[in-house]
């Protein structure tokens, strides 16, 4: 939500043009399934100025320049991973909302299974120690033995 | 005058805090009644003298005294009060003592109504509250001072910034800290136990309503914050996995855990160790959000003041808690007796299921708000984690969740009966896939599995009403003792019924606004029209208008349904005059069917202008549905049971519980 301050900076910054909004009439696509498609390749994409922001979203000049380059790629008939493959290679990866599997994003992706896989084997480890010690019940002492037939002998 | 009376009180109140954390400390370790009961007074006067020093900092925003810095930074004279109120807060050194207040209110909450804690618990947990304070009293004092003068005083002030003018925003941060800081509480008594080496069933008794309350807060807080962003960022998304969201969504998500995990330690004796370490996660979580969003990591509306000593200082202080905290629990907790054994298949096994998954989807959120801070700080590459990572490693641990919710209260404790409450639930089930399966029907289009999303919120709705009718036997016995049995049920089922329900209202507004938006974006000319969702909106043209500090250019739109004239809206775009800086209005007209929603943007060739339609299905049922779980809290809160305190255990040691009060 807070991007939006960012927004009015960056586009106070890079352009004199007051802010419009995300996408803009002119730029809508005359055929809706490529349209539609634009609309879901946008919305991974990150507009570079913003703050976590995809361009879908964002009204900087930055990002429509992004929304035009990817709906020209779409009108030459490029696939939407050759589209995305081709803004990836000019900004890099961080243009991805959505990180590749990749060495160093490994951990991002499988730490939350590795967690949820560690708090089930702590479950069922919690449960087995637990079932074990309800076993072995500490036989009574001597005293206490005396104690309780005395308690049984009173009833 | 009354500024350097705020900020004495506030230095005197960091010296009461001092006082506050070692006495009680020093009293419980040499058995000292007197010391120990210095905690109450302290703890109240702590409060009192911040309250002094909050009613000073307000004092001068009221009455626009630009000789106080974060005054003039912060506000300025033609600004409406309301906003000169909530500018308080709206900046960092105001914020950090809103923090600093409700942590003292707190304190000495215990304070006050703690008369039948056991002395030793209350004087262990007032002083780790109090230590608390200290930290954060210090932060305050040496790199935040909120009564900085500035000499010659400057004629008005730089203004608030115009998205933070707006009434949900003015009460988002009190709410939210609420329930930031309402989570101290628990971290508090959780310690407080750990320092004792003893817990039972009263230490949960005591924690779980200050920890339903701080509960109740947050999500208020963040529903107000998702609400605002959707009137006011102008396209209608309601959530953005943003990092500053996230901030204050892992604390909710600990925090809805702990409250579960601390009902099978009251009612069972149970889970004893797992919900302290869950107390301590959960405040630490608020602590981190506090650092994410006061040490200028992440840019935003929020990050007011960006200062590295800042941001070194708050680490200090989250590394020093959350650090120590986590030390004294691995110490200690081994020496905490497990009590209460359950079979797999029992309210309580429920009950760590729900917690096994809340945890876990609370860590998914962690590691996609700080894996990409930690990897650019280590090695310097950038990536972007952004919605669709969230949405991907989230929900499928948030849709299992939801399918075995409605079981949990229908097992019994100790060995519950699957198959029984399976039985039971078989009309809710029927009554869910119905519905998904209608939808589908009357859809015939994409996306395939958004109605059995809705079928997963009707099955939340349905199963929680099931365990009520359940519970009164409405099938089984007449309407009048249905009566006398809804009337003698607790108020806390009524609480779990509103919670459960009001979670249901939030899976079918997501779900539904998500799949079937409709959008239309156009450059409509005056005298021109648009159609969506059976509505027929006529463009009337723009008129320029004033405000009290603004001026906006409002576009004019007249909506017709079928004929009949529905209302008139008028969406604008207001330009701050002080603040220099822009706000888009949108202009909403709401029906229970959802809300049809208009943005207006500039001026196109030709005399057009740039124009946002849509229409946002059931989409109020999101907020509507965090106000019924807000009710459902508070509803629990006013259950008799938790009042009155818990029953002192016959034996326990002797101690002059009424010399130590």
């Amino acid at each position: 939500m807070r991007r939006w301050l960012f927004a009015f900076l960056a586009a106070a910054a890079f352009s004199a043009a007051t802010p419009a909004l995300a996408v803009q009439p002119d730029e809508i696509l005359t055929d809706p399934a490529l349209e539609a498609r634009a609309r879901a390749i946008s919305a991974g994409l990150r507009c570079l100025v913003c703050q976590n922001q995809s361009i879908d979203d964002s009204d900087a000049p930055l990002a429509r320049d992004l929304r035009i380059l990817v709906r020209d790629r779409l009108k030459a008939g490029d696939s939407d991973k050759k589209i995305i493959d081709f803004v990836v290679a000019r900004y890099g990866e961080f243009v991805l909302l959505k990180p590749r599997f990749e060495p160093h994003t490994m951990l991002l992706w499988l730490a939350t299974p590795i967690v949820g896989l560690a708090a089930i084997a702590m479950v069922v480890l919690a449960a087995r120690r637990r079932k074990s010690e309800a076993n072995q019940a500490v036989p009574l002492s001597k005293s206490e033995q005396q104690k309780l037939k005395k308690l049984l002998d009173r009833a | 005058m009354i500024a350097e009376t705020g900020h004495y009180a506030l230095i005197l109140a960091l010296g009461v805090a001092i006082l506050q954390t070692v006495l009680p400390l020093w009293g419980t370790r040499t058995r000292d009644p007197e010391l120990m009961a210095i905690a109450v007074p302290a703890a109240q006067m702590q409060f009192l003298l911040i309250a002094l020093a909050f009613g000073a900092l307000m004092t001068a925003y009221i009455t626009s005294d630009f000789s106080l810095a974060t005054v003039w930074q912060n506000s300025a004279a033609a600004k409406p009060l309301l906003y000169k109120i909530s500018g308080v807060w709206g900046n960092h050194e105001g914020s950090m003592v809103l923090w600093v207040l409700i942590l003292a209110l707190f304190g000495a909450a215990v304070a006050t109504f703690g008369s039948n804690l056991p002395p030793e618990l209350r004087a262990n947990v007032l002083a780790v509250q109090g230590s608390i304070g200290v930290a954060f009293l210090l932060f305050i004092v040496m790199t935040s001072n909120p009564f900085l003068r500035l000499d010659p005083a400057p004629l008005d002030g730089n203004g608030l910034n115009p998205v933070l003018q707006d009434p949900a925003l003015a009460f988002h941060p009190p709410f939210l800290y609420t329930g930031y800081v309402g989570f101290s509480m628990a971290f508090s008594f959780a310690v407080a136990a750990l320092i004792d080496g003893r817990i039972d069933a009263a230490w949960a008794r005591w924690v779980r309503p200050w920890t339903l309350l701080a509960w109740m807060c947050l999500t208020i807080g963040i529903a107000m914050g998702s609400w605002w962003a959707y009137y006011e960022l102008g396209w209608g998304g309601f959530w953005f996995w943003d990092p500053v969201e996230n901030a204050s969504f892992m604390p909710w998500l600990a925090g809805t855990a702990l409250l579960h995990s601390a009902l099978v330690m009251e009612k069972r004796d149970a889970l004893k160790v797992w919900t302290l370490l869950l107390a301590i996660i959960t405040f630490s979580l608020s602590l981190m959000g506090t650092f994410l969003v006061r040490s200028g990591v992440l840019t935003s509306v929020h990050a007011f003041a960006v200062d590295p000593a800042r941001g070194a200082f708050i680490l200090g202080i989250m590394g020093l808690f959350i650090g120590g905290a986590l030390t004294l629990f691995t110490w200690r907790a081994p020496l905490l007796k497990q009590g209460g054994i359950f079979a797999p298949i029992s309210r309580e096994g429920a009950l760590v299921l729900n917690n096994l998954l809340l945890t876990t989807a609370c860590a998914a959120v962690f590691v996609g708000t700080l894996y990409p801070l930690l990897l650019e700080s280590l090695t310097g590459e950038k990536i972007s984690v952004g919605a669709p990572f969230f949405n991907l490693t989230f929900a499928p641990l948030i849709v299992p969740l939801i399918i075995v919710l409605p079981f949990g209260p229908m097992l019994a404790w100790k060995r519950g009966d699957a198959l029984g409450a399976a039985q039971r639930l078989t009309a809710a089930a029927a009554v869910a896939l119905i519905i998904a399966v209608a939808i589908l029907a009357a859809t015939k289009r994409g996306p395939w599995l958004a109605p059995f999303g809705i079928g997963l919120g009707v099955w939340l709705i349905i199963g929680a009403l099931t365990e009520i009718a359940t519970r009164v036997r409405v099938f089984e016995v007449g309407p009048a003792e249905v009566w006398r049995r809804l009337r003698n049920l607790p108020r806390s089922a009524f609480g779990t019924l509103l919670a459960h329900g009001g979670l249901g209202m939030c899976v079918i507004g997501i779900v539904a606004t998500t799949a079937w938006r409709e959008e239309r974006i156009l450059a409509l000319k005056p005298g021109e029209a648009a159609d969506i969702a059976g509505y027929h909106l006529t463009f009337d043209g723009v008129a320029p208008r004033q405000g009290p500090n603004y001026r906006e250019r409002v576009g004019l739109f007249s909506v017709t349904r079928s004929g009949a004239a529905v209302a008139s809206l008028e969406p604008s775009k207001r330009e701050f005059t002080v603040e220099r800086n822009s706000t888009t209005e949108a202009a909403i007209h709401v029906s229970w069917r959802g809300d049809l929603y208009v943005v207006v943007g500039d001026a196109l060739k030709e005399g057009a202008y740039s124009v946002r339609i849509y229409f946002n299905p059931l989409v109020r049922l999101i907020w509507l549905g965090a106000v019924v779980m807000f009710m459902g809290g508070a509803v629990s809160l006013s259950d008799r049971r938790l009042r009155v305190g818990a029953p002192r255990r016959a034996g326990s040691r002797a101690m002059p519980a009424k010399a130590a009060a």
